[in-house]
């Protein structure tokens, strides 16, 4: 038997060991989540630039100088691959993920601690790499986040494409060898750590999530770091994997037979895994939120967990719907069009359980809670474009506009966002012990619902009007020109929703030193992380392992004395 | 049931795990899995490259065919060893587990030095990719010449693809002989090393792919400093799945790249 005295030994000493090279899970979720922040916080800034850059192409900006077309590129490629690399693949999973994930299913920590360190570092690592793409002479590259070839595969296609765009794809790699060990040591947790009592069908919904996720993880990435191995060995080494016989600037390059498409193959094929990677998380939190604020059992649990599975298994199978245009036999379009549409199944099943939460519910409506509704709401927007994009006549006019931006950025961008907010928002008090300010946060959503839905609602009109992507200048163009007020319009919301964010800055920093002291339990919920000290003991129980004794959600149970019954609540709290 | 539980000094009770096993074993299975994955990425390079390439070329002779038969040969021996060192390692025997540990890494090493082999003879032959140095004083053979020039996907796949493989069977090597050795084996991979580097001309790529030596005897020695503990029977099973995943991914690429690549009179 451990005595307290006996864990507060084991407990590492010293600022390097507890806080930089910690095997704590907690500690490396927060380290996972302050890394996102920052990166969040760069790529916002890029894309105010981009913005500016489209109404104002010739303005000159303090500091900063004239943006170039060229430069424009590089800011859309570091903006799409910080955003969907160390911002939503980061925080939800790395972060909360980390964090809670063990406590939530009665574990001490990870199954590898080691590994989870080193994982947490290796992405660091990459974070650095990518920025150092900035610096190097040409700057950083302009082949988007999707990194088509043969732009990316050739030095001398363009400025950033030189040693920028090796460290673009180096830093890839790094992550996906980073979110590899994560992957792994998130699914033996959740197989091998699970507390008595704690069967696969007990666990918190988030659990599911991140369970799934790092599935979807293990599958995809390893396939994008072998895309990427090929991309370096084709830039480096002078191999044409990617490249056909091509004309540079009036000049043969050495390469010739290769194919770009085998790129978009082995990209997409990690590309479309990745946006669920982004998105379920946030699912699992919305979820787990819903049922805790309506103080209702979440609406059909087991669709929940199946529609979740369901998900990750089409997931791989309809990569094609971001090769409509690329000359695809228009059979295999067809099957990628209906397996696209059949994934909006299991989609639609988890919205419709998330509204049958809320029905008749006795809803607080507390800052996680609006987050959580905001989430939804994201994501049925979001989600209503891509049935149309599923359809190649459709998609073959709306491919190259704002209407795919709109798409993404509602359903991947946002509501991603939505979920990491509501996450915080929930969070907060057992990370840091004091709850977060109700005010400020209500504040704060309401100027990023009605911000986010202003900047991103009329880029489907946008779209619609063929008003390109990736184009870094369209003022100039006659049949564009009606267009220029809507977009001034975007322009200045994005930058008030922006400014926006500082509230929520200003409330994470605040309430860390300031806020009202939190209880163990301020929400009245029942999962684990709920019933251990706040904020929770080096071994997140204090030298026991809970039995679990119910369900994730038993709120308003007949007979139950309170209107929420803990997982770890003996059995007789139910009544029978 | 993982060890973490265990070093916290935790008590109490836990679902029981997926097929009864431990922790690390799980860990492996997924990795291999993953791996595999990676390894299927380059597979379904090569196949596109030679589907989409209709004058594939087919250019490697008996000598290729009978060395690369050896190497086959060595590696599915070095599985055997690696089952005996498995069961040598349960039933207590460390005697024993060494000599098949370290019968199994020779095999592996054997692998690997003749694939080197066949490597720069094949550079030599002309058989290249543009960055290889041109070997002085070698007769290219015309033939080989033309596929690099005609069908550069051809020496691409393959480098690309026994190199992949050439570098999980060094890691593995390196992999069972700290399970093995323990500390004691990083002045050997350090000698290795040296022995790779400075034993290889400037010209062959090997002078610079050494240096995975190098970095691997880096990581293992800061591995061994963050958990110095004695191996036991566990993880010389987990290093068995890697080992013999290894040799499983050889019996792919034998056939597609090599047998399937053979001049047929
Ligand atoms: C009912 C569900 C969905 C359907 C039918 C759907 C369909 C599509 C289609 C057909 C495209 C290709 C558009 C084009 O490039 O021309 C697309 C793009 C995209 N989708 Fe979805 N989608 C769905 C859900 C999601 C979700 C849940 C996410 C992320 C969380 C997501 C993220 C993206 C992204 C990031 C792109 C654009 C990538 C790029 O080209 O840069 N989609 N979607
Ligand atoms: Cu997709």
């Amino acid at each position: 038997m451990a005595t307290t005295a006996a864990l507060h030994a084991h407990a590492p000493q010293g600022f390097i060991r507890k806080y930089i090279f910690s095997l704590d899970h907690k500690v490396i979720g927060l380290q996972y989540y302050f890394l996102a922040l920052v990166a969040v916080f760069v790529g916002m800034a890029l894309s105010l630039l981009m913005r500016i850059h489209m109404i104002w192409p010739t303005a000159v900006l303090p500091l900063i100088g004239e943006i170039k077309p060229e430069t424009y590129l590089s800011l859309l490629t570091m903006h799409g691959t910080i955003m969907v690399f160390f911002v939503l693949t980061t925080a939800p999973q790395g972060g909360f993920g980390n964090y809670f994930l063990p406590i939530q299913i009665g574990a001490p920590d990870m199954a590898f601690p080691v590994l989870n360190m080193l994982s947490f570092w290796t992405t660091f690592v990459g974070f650095v790499v990518l920025i150092a793409a900035f610096f190097v002479s040409g700057g950083a590259p302009l082949h988007g986040w999707t990194g088509y070839t043969p732009l990316s595969a050739l030095p001398s296609a363009g400025p950033g494409e030189q040693l920028g765009a090796d460290l673009w794809i180096t830093s890839i790699a790094i992550f996906c060898i980073a979110s590899l060990m994560g992957a792994l040591n998130f699914i033996t947790t959740t197989l091998d750590l699970r507390a008595k009592g704690m069967s696969m069908m007990r666990m918190p919904l988030t659990c599911w999530a991140w369970f799934i996720t790092a599935i979807l993880g293990l599958l995809a990435f390893g396939v994008l770091l072998s895309a990427g191995i090929l991309l370096l060995l084709d830039r480096n080494l002078g191999t044409s994997f990617y490249v056909p016989l091509v004309v540079v600037n009036g000049q043969i390059m050495a390469h010739k037979g290769g194919s770009p498409l085998l790129w978009q193959h082995l990209f997409w094929f990690f590309g479309h895994p990745e946006v669920y990677i982004a998105i379920l998380p946030g699912m699992g939190v919305a979820s787990q939120i819903l049922s805790t604020f309506s103080r209702k059992p979440i609406f059909g649990y087991k669709a929940m967990v199946y529609a979740i599975m369901a998900i990750g298994l089409l997931g791989f199978m309809v990569w094609g719907h971001h090769m409509f245009m690329s000359g695809m036999s228009p059979y295999s379009a067809f099957a990628f069009s209906v397996m696209t549409m059949a994934i909006g199944v299991p989609s639609a099943i988890k919205t419709f359980n998330w509204l049958g939460t809320l029905y008749k519910g006795r809803i607080r409506f507390q800052t996680p809670m609006l987050f959580a509704i905001g989430f939804v709401s994201m994501f049925v927007s979001g989600g209503l474009s891509g049935p149309f994009l599923a359809q190649p006549v459709l998609d073959i006019p709306l491919h190259d506009t704002a209407f795919v931006v709109a798409h993404f950025h509602l359903i991947m961008g946002v509501a991603a966002i939505f979920g990491i907010f509501a996450a915080t928002y929930y969070w907060f008090p057992k990370m840091f012990g004091r709850m977060m300010n109700e005010t400020l946060g209500k504040v704060h959503f309401f100027a990023t619902l009605i911000g986010t839905y202003c900047i991103f609602m009329p880029m489907h009109y946008l779209g619609l009007a063929a008003q390109p992507r990736r184009y870094s200048q369209f003022t100039e163009v006659a049949y564009l020109h009606r267009l220029i007020p809507l977009n001034e319009f975007i322009t200045y919301v994005a930058i008030i929703t922006v400014a926006a964010q500082f509230i929520f800055l200003f409330n994470l920093f605040w309430s860390m030193k300031k806020g009202a002291k939190a209880s163990d339990n301020p929400w009245e919920a029942t999962t684990l992380e709920w019933s251990t000290a706040t904020p929770p003991p080096h071994d997140n129980f204090g030298g026991h392992t809970p039995v679990v004794n119910h369900g994730p959600y038993e709120y308003n149970v007949p007979g139950a004395p309170r209107d929420y019954i803990m997982q770890t609540d003996p059995v007789t709290a139910e009544a029978h | 049931m993982s060890d973490v539980a265990v070093q916290h000094g935790l008590t109490g009770a836990y679902e029981p795990s997926l097929f009864g096993t431990y922790s690390k074993k799980i860990g492996m299975w997924l990795f291999l899995l993953s791996d595999s994955l990676t390894f299927g990425a380059l597979l379904y390079a090569y196949s596109y490259g030679r589907i989409s390439n209709p004058s594939w070329p087919t250019p490697f002779h008996s000598s290729s065919i009978i060395n690369a038969t050896f190497m086959t040969a060595f590696l599915l021996t070095s599985s055997l060893t690696m089952v005996l060192a498995v069961r040598a390692s349960v039933d207590h025997k460390p005697k024993q587990q060494m000599w098949f540990l370290l019968a199994t890494m020779l095999c592996g090493t054997a692998f690997v030095v003749l694939h080197g082999r066949e490597w720069s003879h094949l550079i030599s032959e002309g058989l290249s990719l543009p960055v290889f140095p041109s070997v002085p004083g070698a007769e290219a053979s015309p033939e080989f010449v033309n596929v690099t020039r005609d069908v550069p996907q051809f020496p691409a796949t393959f480098f690309g693809l026994t190199g992949m493989h050439m570098l999980h069977v060094t890691l593995g090597v390196i992999y069972l002989g700290v399970i093995a050795f323990r500390k004691k084996f990083i002045p050997v991979l350090l000698l290795l090393w040296l022995v790779a580097w400075l034993g290889t001309p400037a010209y062959s790529p090997f002078h610079y792919g050494a240096h995975v030596l190098l970095v691997a005897a880096i990581v293992c020695t800061v591995i061994l400093w963050l958990k110095p503990k004695l191996y036991d029977s566990s993880d010389v099973e987990v290093a068995g799945l890697y080992w013999h995943f290894v040799d499983l991914v050889w019996m792919f690429i034998f056939p597609l790249v090599y047998l399937m690549s053979t001049r047929i009179l």
